[in-house]
């Protein structure tokens, strides 16, 4: 009977999610035939295309670069926040917590938008950097201080990215350390392991599951971005997600850009598929 | 007297303003089996945690074989534990478990091996080396446990709470095999229970905690047969006790004044408070259908209410017939099942006189 709650959800999930999907699958086998009409005629032209030509796999394995690097940081950055959330009691853990929430209550795009203000060449950055070298002296030794370049590059691409992200990654962390039994850390610490051992050989590998599950929740999306490398990278810092919204926009080429979103896809699953056959391997290990 | 492999001395730790531990002083022989017992938060747990230096002393020091051990970090300290919840890691195998905490402090592979192996075959968990934790029952999780502390070689073993999440049959096994693994290894055990039947069958000594301060030391017989106070008596083992004042005193000689039983007279060495507490223990009151023809024994007289039969003993109350003000006063009395008669012989609603000898009678201050 209570299946009939979960038709809303399942007429949802099929007609906006899995039904374009299957249209841009399928557009990823067209071709064009006019300037206004696709045709699917179960080409692999546009997949030749994407793979034979050098520009896109390189843009392709960049954004797999800058968004592998993005997600390391953000796992550096958020696995101490997330260990210091779960240790500390009573008001200051809701407070931390709503602090890791609270970007999600203002727009992604203003807040893009705000990191131009920050990374600008007369941007807060750049004017707390200037303060520091008149406040040093050093103007009057090397001149004026010249601002840094901190916009419209692969730096400003992966700051935005690390910035946007790391709530998603913060989030399943804190619920695997927040589920990791103490007594685990006492235990190591009373064999005779220093705290640094204890940490790489007990608590990284018992909070395992909330490193992967931050790790897919961050990369994927960051895979995918186009506003991020749009409004931060400009045209010096592009990636994947920037060409495919080309392709369906300015160039009007959607069975191209179908194509290259699959590509994406492919890879993402290939990724999950790895992740599972480990976790399968090693299933002898679960908590 | 021999050196003590720890000494806790006028050690206090406070949570806020909380007194968890108030300036406790224990020493501790080598090869002692030694029990920390007492209802839960009386801070006997604070107190292991502090020898295993997860937490600091307060106040006062913790010296562990000649050695002040405050400033000490967990990891350097010549102690471990075994933890209530066995804190086996369940991401490695039985043997690297046993094996991790020779690993991390570099001892050679091929030592490794022999110790894990023979830590593993004296708690009887050669045959699950290579089982995961997942795999193990909380019995066997619990010999990982206590192999992986003894590998170590440690010169006191502390547990916490062992054989709480046992059920009762493993537990009385498992007691038994402790004792057994402190005598072969001889090494100094520090257990922390607040199942008094566990300290009484394992201990040596025991310390008996209540609210952050030790009441008593003292080997298991002393502390059932002659407790400190009213609180250990009660504490340990049931007991029957009778609110009295003392009426006069003489050459070792006490006249107490009680409710219930009038006047008792009870040879007693050493002092007394005014207001007093006489305890008996349950099975050492006698019980009779009949008036007894005894001599200078405390005799009162009362109705059987409740039955409990256990097999070996049969449990009962006895409501007496002098109430005090807060209404009837019941007695427990324990009878030994010894003939196979003997449990028709009495019954609820019976009544009965009880009596028993006034040396066997405790005069117990608060």
């Amino acid at each position: 009977m209570f299946w009939f709650l979960a038709a809303p959800g399942t007429f949802w999930l099929v007609v906006f999610f899995l039904a374009p999907l299957a249209i841009v699958w399928a557009l990823s086998f067209g071709e064009q035939t006019s300037l206004v009409d696709t045709e699917i005629t179960g080409t692999l032209e546009n997949y030749v295309r994407a793979v034979g030509t050098p520009v896109y796999l390189q843009i392709i394995w960049k954004s797999l670069w800058i968004s592998a690097i993005a997600t390391f940081l953000c796992l550096v950055v958020a696995y101490p926040v997330a260990f210091l959330i779960s240790f500390v009691r009573g008001r200051w853990k809701m407070l931390l917590l709503v602090a890791v929430i609270l970007p999600f209550w203002i727009n992604l795009l203003i807040r893009t938008y705000a990191l131009l203000a920050v990374f600008r060449t007369r941007g807060f950055v750049n004017f707390g950097f200037e303060w520091i070298y008149n406040t040093l002296w050093l103007d009057t030794i090397f001149g004026r201080f010249q601002p840094l370049e901190l916009l419209y590059n692969n730096f400003s691409v992966t700051a935005g990215l690390v910035y946007v992200f790391m709530p998603f990654m913060v989030l399943p962390l804190y619920a695997s350390i927040e589920r990791l039994d103490k007594s685990y850390l006492e235990a190591s610490l009373d064999l005779g392991a220093s705290q640094t051992r204890t940490f790489f050989r007990i608590t990284v590998p018992l909070t395992m599951p909330g490193i992967v599950s931050g790790i897919i929740l961050v990369f994927i999306p960051m895979l995918g971005a186009f506003l991020i490398p749009d409004l931060l990278g400009g045209t010096n810092a592009q990636m994947i997600g920037n060409v495919i919204e080309r392709q369906f926009k300015a160039a009007n080429d959607y069975p191209f850009g179908a194509a290259l979103s699959f590509l994406l896809m492919y890879a993402t699953f290939g990724a999950l598929a790895l992740r599972a056959f480990m976790a399968g391997r090693k299933s002898g290990m679960e908590i | 007297m021999s050196e003590s492999i720890i000494s806790i001395r006028n050690v206090t730790k406070t949570f806020g303003a909380v007194r968890a531990v108030n300036d406790v002083s224990i020493d501790i022989q080598a090869n002692e089996f030694f029990a920390l017992l007492g209802p839960s938060g009386c801070g006997k747990t604070t107190l292991l945690r502090m020898i295993a230096g997860f937490t600091n002393p307060s106040a006062g020091q913790i010296l562990i074989d000649g050695q002040d051990m405050v400033a000490v970090p967990p990891n350097k300290r010549p102690v471990n534990m075994v933890f209530q919840s066995y804190a086996v890691f369940p991401h490695m195998s039985v043997e690297q478990n046993v094996a991790y905490g020779l690993q991390v402090v570099g001892t050679p592979a091929a030592e490794i091996s022999t110790r894990v192996a023979n830590a593993l075959e004296r708690v009887g968990l050669d045959e699950l080396r290579t089982r995961m934790p997942g795999q193990l029952s909380g019995g066997q999780r619990q010999r990982v446990a206590l192999a992986r502390a003894l590998v170590k070689q440690p010169k006191v073993l502390l547990l916490d709470e062992p054989l709480s999440a046992l059920d009762a049959k493993l537990r009385e096994q498992m007691q038994f095999e402790l004792s057994q693994l402190q005598q072969d290894v001889g090494v100094t055990f520090i257990i922390v229970t607040h199942d008094q039947d566990e300290a009484l069958s394992m201990a040596d000594r025991i310390a008996v905690m209540q609210d952050g301060n030790v009441d008593q030391i003292a080997e298991p017989g002393a502390l059932y047969e002659k407790p400190a106070n009213r609180f250990v008596a009660d504490f340990i083992g049931k007991v029957n006790l009778f609110d009295g004042e003392v009426s006069g005193t003489q050459a070792g000689k006490l006249t107490v004044e009680t409710a219930v039983l009038g006047k008792v007279h009870l040879t007693h060495d050493g002092e007394a408070q005014h207001q007093v507490c006489l305890a008996i223990r349950p099975e050492k009151i006698r019980i009779s259908k009949t008036k007894p023809d005894v001599e200078g024994h405390i005799t009162t007289r009362g109705r059987i209410t409740d039955w409990a039969y256990y097999g070996d003993c049969s449990h009962m109350f006895v409501e007496t017939e002098n109430a005090t003000q807060s209404g009837a006063v019941r007695l427990g009395v324990v009878i030994q099942n010894d003939t196979r008669d003997a449990v028709d012989a009495l019954d609820i609603g019976d009544d009965v006189h009880l009596f028993w000898s006034p040396d066997d009678m405790l005069v117990l201050n608060d």
